[in-house]
């Protein structure tokens, strides 16, 4: 199964090897990983995607948890937590299905961050779901190139510090 | 505030966390501290021949004290030596501190001259390692290094250090007590736990402790042997535990595992609570997972929560620190007045008699062959001549579970061996570093023939601070374990392990001043032995034993504990 996991760590040098390096030298699987500076720029912030079972996922919260520069490690399917992903799409844009395109990003919310005489590149935020969603049906118009973030979450009314 | 250099903040540093003594091979880009460590003669420094040798002294030295051990080591080549060492102690949480030299800051990335990325290298063999990028942080990088090697479950941490650190002015402050908001270890044991465990200890009829390196990490034998005691639970000890329950008291059981006891295998086998303490379920105690301990309910401490419920669901987790776990345990037993301790005992008395007969059907053994020379004979015959009390170093094979079966360890930090690494070359420069800490104890390095090669220069080390090491070697002329898998399993193909071609150990050991003594008969074995404890030198014992004896019992890799071949 899916989880996601925010990660609070100390922001040093190399922090991001410490934690895809216990990944792939322990055999866990990283789906997706998002990290930036938080509020405190002494603490940065990693939104992590994995999978496995219970006993996988306990294992990769406790070594998480073992490494020295770890503050934090919540299991964000264990609470309240909003979710967002962003997607840049360079999607073909002929005369014959620009209408088309613009219709459907705004059905999911985006906007034309770029226009070039056979393309747009367009942005679309929202969740996983959502922007699988998109993608699937800009599918058949013929999408060049996909650049997303990952996911990235924050706790509902503030329940996580 | 006052402004020293960085090489005098570093030797400021080393005083202020009790550093006496120091292991390392000095470079270019250490030269500098070096210089400064000329100037300060408190501070022990020991050149050794190989930077490996140096951080397995440091890591001899750590065992031996309890305290954290020191290497320093240069840049490149230097750092990149140390890394098996550094490994080696961290299979085995051993607070060690490897300073390395690293080219100055403004090279770091250009592929200048031995220039290592060893942070980057070392960040999975290592509890926690820094790259010191700003002078100003030098002393806190420092003591925190320290403070992360020996708090919580120890392990190595090493400190890299640019040469242009080394060399800076630096206003430096004094030491403030340290907290870190990302590591907080765990020490105090949950008494709602506690007092699970307690229970389940009073109903289980058939109870075993199975104890490893946790309890010596946190010097909790005392505190062990009232528990064992008190309630009569017979005690098993993994590699890594030799020591932490005297070996010659009725209720040891010996170790445990692929090299261990029929009794303890046995025992673990049908126990119906495995209460494990600072041991951490390694594939080479457990056998095949699935058949171990399938009858038990089993309690497990550990200061280290991914060591619990890794490889084996457990009833009872308590994260806490060894000693004070046990502490808690015997506090409850004193403390319930609705509980007999002499009930507790009387209950488990038809269990301990079942042990007694495991042990006089199967007892540890071998086949004497009149003069040639057992390897099992020269442990007992090292055991018999040094009471017991010697500091044992081992290399890894054959000799190594020799020692472990065949030497009582009655006492904690007197046995150092590669448990989880498994590294051949570690016992001699062990060896030296514990002689170094504690020059008035015998220290021995049990070796083969085999794995005394993988560091045998360090026998200089030796000579240079009148270090007199006696090792034994049980020369086999094979690479022994590695020769035992093939007669067992593969049809006797001994592929690449004859050691066709050795040095003379006794003229070798003369060639670097100290002494060499050889026995090729059991009947020499005990005067070889006496003599070298008797010589006041390095004494290289080289005992020449029966060449294919084997190491038993054995559980085949994979199989059932219970699955035992014996002698």
């Amino acid at each position: 199964m899916k989880h996601t996991l925010y990660v609070l760590l100390r922001n040093q040098p190399g922090v991001l090897s410490r934690v895809t390096g216990l990944f792939s030298g322990r055999g866990f699987n990283i789906e997706s990983i998002c990290a930036a500076e938080t509020v405190d720029p002494n603490v940065s912030c990693l939104t992590l995607i994995t999978e496995g079972d219970n006993k996988v996922i306990e294992q990769i919260t406790k070594q998480l948890h073992k490494l020295i520069d770890v503050i934090k490690v919540v299991d964000i399917d264990d609470g309240d937590f909003v979710e967002r992903e962003l997607v840049l799409i360079r999607v073909k844009a002929e005369a014959e299905t620009r209408a088309e395109v613009l219709r459907i990003i705004d059905i999911f919310r985006g906007k034309v961050v770029d226009v070039s005489p056979r393309s747009y590149a367009i942005e679309i935020t929202g969740s996983h779901s959502k922007i699988q969603a998109a993608i699937e049906i800009l599918r058949p118009i013929g999408i060049k190139e996909i650049v997303r973030t990952g996911k990235i979450a924050i706790a509902r009314g503030g329940t996580h510090k | 505030m006052s402004q020293l250099t960085g090489a005098q903040i570093i030797v400021k540093c080393l005083q202020e966390e009790g550093v006496t003594s120091i292991f390392g091979y000095p470079g270019g880009a250490v030269i500098d501290l070096y210089d400064e460590l000329m100037a300060s003669p408190e501070l022990n420094h020991v050149l050794v021949r190989h930077e490996q040798a140096a951080v397995h002294a440091a890591d001899g030295y750590a065992r031996v004290t309890g305290e954290v051990g020191v290497a320093l080591l240069t840049s490149g080549p230097g750092a990149t030596n140390g890394v098996t060492g550094i490994a080696t102690a961290y299979m085995d949480s051993i607070p060690i501190v490897i300073l390395t030299g690293q080219v100055p800051t403004p090279l770091i990335g250009n592929d200048a001259f031995q220039e290592v990325d060893i942070v980057g290298i070392t960040r999975p063999c290592t509890k926690h390692n820094y790259l010191v990028s700003r002078k100003e942080e030098l002393a806190s990088v420092l003591r925190e290094a320290f403070y992360v090697a020996r708090t919580g479950r120890p392990g190595p941490v090493l400190v890299d250090l640019p040469k242009d650190i080394i060399n800076a002015q630096i206003e430096v402050e004094d030491k403030k007590p340290i907290s870190m908001q990302s590591y907080q270890p765990t020490y105090e044991p949950n008494m709602k736990q506690i007092d699970r465990a307690c229970r389940l200890i009073m109903e289980a009829r058939k109870p075993v402790l199975y104890v490893g390196g946790g309890v010596i990490l946190s010097d909790a034998s005392e505190e062990l042997r009232e528990l064992a005691m008190k309630l009569n639970i017979p005690v098993t000890m993994t590699l890594m535990g030799l020591g932490a329950f005297p070996g010659h008291h009725e209720l040891s059981m010996g170790m445990l595992g692929m090299h261990g006891t029929y009794t303890a295998n046995m025992a673990v086998a049908e126990c119906d609570l495995l209460i494990s303490i600072g041991a951490r379920f390694d594939d080479r105690v457990t056998g095949k997972l699935d058949s171990f301990a399938t009858n038990a309910k089993i309690i497990h401490i550990d200061i280290d929560p991914t060591s619990i419920s890794k490889n084996v669901e457990v009833n009872v987790p308590i994260v806490s620190d060894c000693k004070k776990a046990v502490t808690a345990l015997n506090n409850w037993f004193n403390n319930h007045q609705d509980v007999s301790i002499e009930e507790e005992k009387a209950r488990h008395q038809a269990w301990f008699e079942q042990i007694r007969r495991w042990q006089e059907e199967h007892p540890l053994t071998y086949i004497e062959e009149g003069e040639q020379i057992k390897p099992q004979y020269v442990i007992e015959m090292l055991d018999k001549l040094t009471g017991g009390e010697a500091i044992v170093a081992t290399e890894v094979g054959q000799h190594q579970m020799w020692a472990a079966q065949f030497y009582q360890f009655n006492s904690p930090r007197r046995f150092l061996t590669s448990g989880g690494l498994g590294t051949m070359g570690y016992g001699l420069p062990a060896a030296i570093g514990a002689k170094v800490a504690m020059p008035d104890k015998v220290c021995i390095d049990i070796a083969g023939d085999a794995s005394i090669q993988m560091n045998i220069q360090e026998l200089a080390t030796a000579m240079q601070y009148k270090c007199p090491v006696k090792v034994a070697i049980l020369n086999n002329r094979f690479l022994g374990m590695v020769r035992q898998w093939q007669e067992l399993f593969y049809e006797k193909r001994y592929a690449s392990t004859v050691m066709d071609v050795a040095p003379d150990f006794v003229a070798l050991a003369q060639a670097y001043g100290a002494v060499g003594l050889r026995a090729t008969k059991t009947s020499e074995v005990e005067d070889v032995i006496k003599e070298a404890l008797a010589v006041d030198n390095f004494v290289l014992m080289d005992f020449e034993i029966s060449r294919e004896e084997g190491v038993f019992p054995m559980v085949p890799a994979g199989k059932s504990t219970t699955e035992m071949l014996l002698v």
